[in-house]
C-alpha cells in the first residue's frame, strides 16, 4: 500500500496528476486553485515528477499550449477555476473536437458579478454542454483517485474526449483530510501502455490535416460536420461503460471503490430522495442518517458524473419515490432553478416513473451546505410527497 | 467526533496550526477534516480555522458551528470576536495570554480552562510572536486528545517559511510544558 498523508484537496489533485505521470504541464494560478499549481511546480522541481512545466501568461495560452503537445503525443494536464475557465473558453471550446484526451481540474467557483473569489459551481456548470466529460469530486481521495481514473477515461479509444475532473473551491481545495496515495506502480498497471493520443498525433511521416475549416452549405461540408457532432456524442455515451469499468478496476487495484456515474445512498426503501453533487454530499448523507434515525425513509442519490449525464440510472434510482429534493450549488438563470434539477426532470421524463420534484440552491459564493440544512432539504420534499407544491426554488442560504 | 476552532489573526499560523494538529492526530489514527474559514484575509485581521475528528470516517464537509473546544492563539483577537459563539456547555476554552483566569471575562458554562504565556514564549523562541505551534503544545496539555510526540511527527511534515523546524520542535514542547490547566466547576469537559 501507499502511504497516508493529510493534505487539503488541491495538493491531493496534484498527486493524482503526478501519479498519472503526465508529459506536459500548463499552468496559470488563480484562487483557488493557485496551490494546486504550485504543488505541481514543486513535485517537479523535487524531481519526483518526469514533466514539462510551462507558466504561460493566461488560461489561453496554457488550453493552447496543451493542444500542441498533446498533438504531438503528450499526456497533458492543466488546473483552472472560474475566470480562468472563462479566459480559456476558445480553446477550451476547440478541445473535444479534436478529440484531444487532455485532463484539466476545475476547481469549482461561483461565477462574477458580484465580485467573490470563493467555491461554487456555477463555471462548472456553465461549461457543461461543450463535449468536456465532468466527474465532481466528494472528498480529498475521491479527488486524488479520480484523476488517473480520468485518464483512463480521457484516452479510451471508444472516447477520446477532454475530461474536468471537479473539486469544491475552498471547502475542498483547501479543506484537509486524510488521503491514502496509491503506489506508482499500482497507477502505472492501471493506466498501462502511454498511447495517448494515437489517432491525430502529428507525425512528419503521416502528414494530415487537423481541425481543417468544415461545414457550409455545399460539398461534403455538411455531412463532414455532422460526422465530428456525432462523434463527439458517440464518444460521450461510450464514455458511461468506460468511466464503469475504469472505476471498478481502480477499486480492483487499489480497494476504493468510487461509485462511477451515481451513488445509491440508503435508497433501498426510500419513499423521499435528495440528489447532491460533489463536497455537500458528506453533509447530506448525515442528515440522511439523522432523519432515519427519527423514521423519515429517505435516500439520497449523489452524482458523480454530471457529462455524460447518467440519465437511464438516474431515472432507475428514483422510479420507486414520492418526491424528489435536487440540491444545487449554481444557478439556472434561465430557468429560475439549478442547473441539476433541470437534468433531474429531463431524465425522469425518458422513463414511465413520475412525481414532484423540487429545487434548492444553496453554498453559492463560499456559503456552507450544513447538516441542518439538508435537515430542512429533508422535510420540504417530506411535505412536497404529501401534496405541498412549490413554483419557486428553495434558496438555502437565503437567511443566513 | 469532536469539534475545535481556533482563533488568530492573519499572519500567526492558525490554519497551518490547524493542518499540523490534524496530521498529528492521523499520526494516532484519527480521521480528520481541517476546513480554514474564508473570507476577507490580510495580515492582522481576525481569522478562523475549522477541525473535527473521529475514530471513524468524517464525511460533512462543512464549517463547525458548536465547537467544544476552542482553542486562542493570539491574546487580543477575544476583544474582536466572540470566541464562546456556539459552544456549548462543559466546553473547553484554551487562551494565549499572560493574564490570570480571574483577570478574563469567562463565560460560566465553560469547564475548563487552560492558559499558556503563548506571545512570551514565542518572543524567547523565534523573537517574533508566532504562537501557533506553540499553542499546540498547550492544546495537547489541556486536553489530552494528542502527544506532543505526534505534534512533533506532523511538525517534520510540515513546511516552514519563517522558523526552523527544531525551534517549532521547542515550541510545542514549551506550550506543553508551560500551560496552567484549571478544572471550572462540576461539568464534564469537552
Amino acid at each position: 500500500m501507499g502511504k497516508t498523508v493529510v493534505i487539503d484537496g488541491n495538493e491531493a489533485a496534484a498527486w493524482g496528476a503526478a501519479l498519472s505521470r503526465p508529459d506536459m504541464v500548463a499552468v496559470y494560478p488563480i484562487t483557488p486553485q493557485s496551490s494546486l499549481v504550485e504543488y505541481l511546480a514543486e513535485f517537479i522541481a523535487d524531481g519526483r515528477m518526469d514533466a514539462d512545466l510551462m507558466d504561460v501568461e493566461g488560461e489561453h495560452s496554457a488550453l493552447s499550449v496543451l493542444h500542441g503537445a498533446c498533438l504531438a503525443g503528450a499526456r497533458t494536464y492543466s488546473a483552472t477555476s472560474a475566470q480562468g475557465l472563462a479566459y480559456m473558453f476558445e480553446p477550451y471550446f476547440r478541445t473535444p473536437g479534436l478529440r484531444l484526451p487532455i485532463v484539466v481540474s476545475l476547481v469549482t467557483r461561483d461565477g462574477v458579478s458580484p465580485t467573490c473569489v470563493w467555491g461554487g459551481q456555477q463555471d462548472a456548470m456553465s461549461v457543461k454542454d461543450i463535449g468536456w466529460i465532468h466527474m465532481f469530486c466528494e472528498n480529498q481521495q475521491e479527488i486524488c483517485d479520480t484523476i488517473p481514473i480520468a485518464y483512463k477515461v480521457a484516452e479510451h479509444p471508444e472516447v477520446m474526449l477532454p475530461v474536468n475532473v471537479n473539486h469544491d473551491g475552498n471547502y475542498l481545495s483547501y479543506g484537509v483530510a486524510r488521503v491514502d496515495l496509491p503506489d506508482q506502480e499500482v497507477v502505472n498497471a492501471f493506466l498501462g501502455e502511454k498511447d495517448v493520443n494515437w489517432h491525430a498525433c502529428l507525425d512528419p511521416e503521416r502528414p494530415m490535416a487537423v481541425d481543417p475549416l468544415t461545414g457550409g452549405a455545399t460539398g461534403a461540408g455538411p455531412s463532414m460536420f455532422v460526422r465530428y457532432r456525432k462523434g463527439i456524442c458517440a464518444g460521450m455515451q461510450n464514455a458511461l461503460s468506460v468511466i464503469e469499468e475504469a472505476h471498478e478496476e481502480w477499486g480492483r487495484r487499489t480497494g476504493r471503490h468510487w461509485a462511477p456515474l451515481i451513488e445509491n445512498y440508503r435508497m433501498d426503501d426510500a419513499e423521499i430522495a435528495l440528489v447532491t453533487i460533489g463536497s455537500m454530499t458528506g453533509a447530506a448523507k448525515d442528515a440522511v442518517d439523522e432523519a432515519r434515525e427519527s423514521g423519515a425513509r429517505v435516500g439520497l442519490v449523489k452524482i458523480k458524473t454530471f457529462r455524460p449525464f447518467p440519465a437511464a440510472r438516474i431515472a432507475e434510482a428514483l422510479a420507486g419515490v414520492k418526491a424528489v429534493g435536487v440540491v444545487d450549488r449554481a444557478v439556472n438563470f434561465g430557468w429560475n432553478s439549478g442547473p441539476v434539477f433541470q437534468e433531474v426532470l429531463a431524465a425522469l421524463y425518458g422513463s414511465a416513473a413520475r412525481m414532484p420534484v423540487m429545487s434548492f440552491i444553496g453554498g453559492l459564493a463560499g456559503a456552507d451546505i450544513t447538516v441542518e440544512h439538508f435537515a430542512r432539504v429533508i422535510e420540504r420534499t417530506r411535505r412536497l410527497a404529501a401534496g405541498e407544491f412549490a413554483t419557486q426554488p428553495v434558496w438555502l442560504n437565503e437567511n443566513d | 467526533m469532536r469539534e475545535v476552532r481556533i482563533h488568530g489573526r492573519g499572519g500567526q499560523g492558525a490554519v497551518l496550526a490547524s493542518a499540523i494538529l490534524a496530521g498529528a492526530l492521523v499520526e494516532e489514527g484519527r480521521h480528520v477534516m481541517a476546513i480554514p474559514a474564508f473570507g476577507f484575509e490580510r495580515r492582522g485581521a481576525p481569522v478562523v480555522a475549522f477541525l473535527r475528528f473521529d475514530d471513524k470516517p468524517i464525511r460533512r464537509v462543512t464549517n463547525i458551528y458548536t465547537p467544544e473546544i476552542v482553542l486562542v492563539i493570539d491574546p487580543t483577537v477575544s476583544a474582536s470576536v466572540n470566541v464562546f459563539a456556539g459552544t456549548p456547555q462543559g466546553s473547553t476554552l484554551i487562551q494565549a495570554t499572560a493574564k490570570e483566569a480571574e483577570a478574563l471575562a469567562l463565560p460560566a458554562h465553560l469547564a475548563r480552562v487552560a492558559l499558556c504565556d503563548a506571545v512570551h514564549i514565542a518572543l524567547d523562541i523565534f523573537r517574533r510572536p508566532i504562537t501557533n505551534t506553540i499553542m499546540l503544545g498547550a492544546f495537547a496539555r489541556a486536553t489530552g486528545l494528542v502527544s506532543p510526540n505526534s505534534l512533533i511527527k506532523a511538525l517534520e511534515q510540515a513546511d516552514f517559511r519563517d522558523a526552523g523546524l527544531k525551534q517549532n520542535i521547542e515550541a510545542v514542547q514549551r506550550g506543553f510544558a508551560e500551560t496552567r490547566v484549571l478544572e471550572l466547576d462540576g461539568a464534564a469537559a469537552a
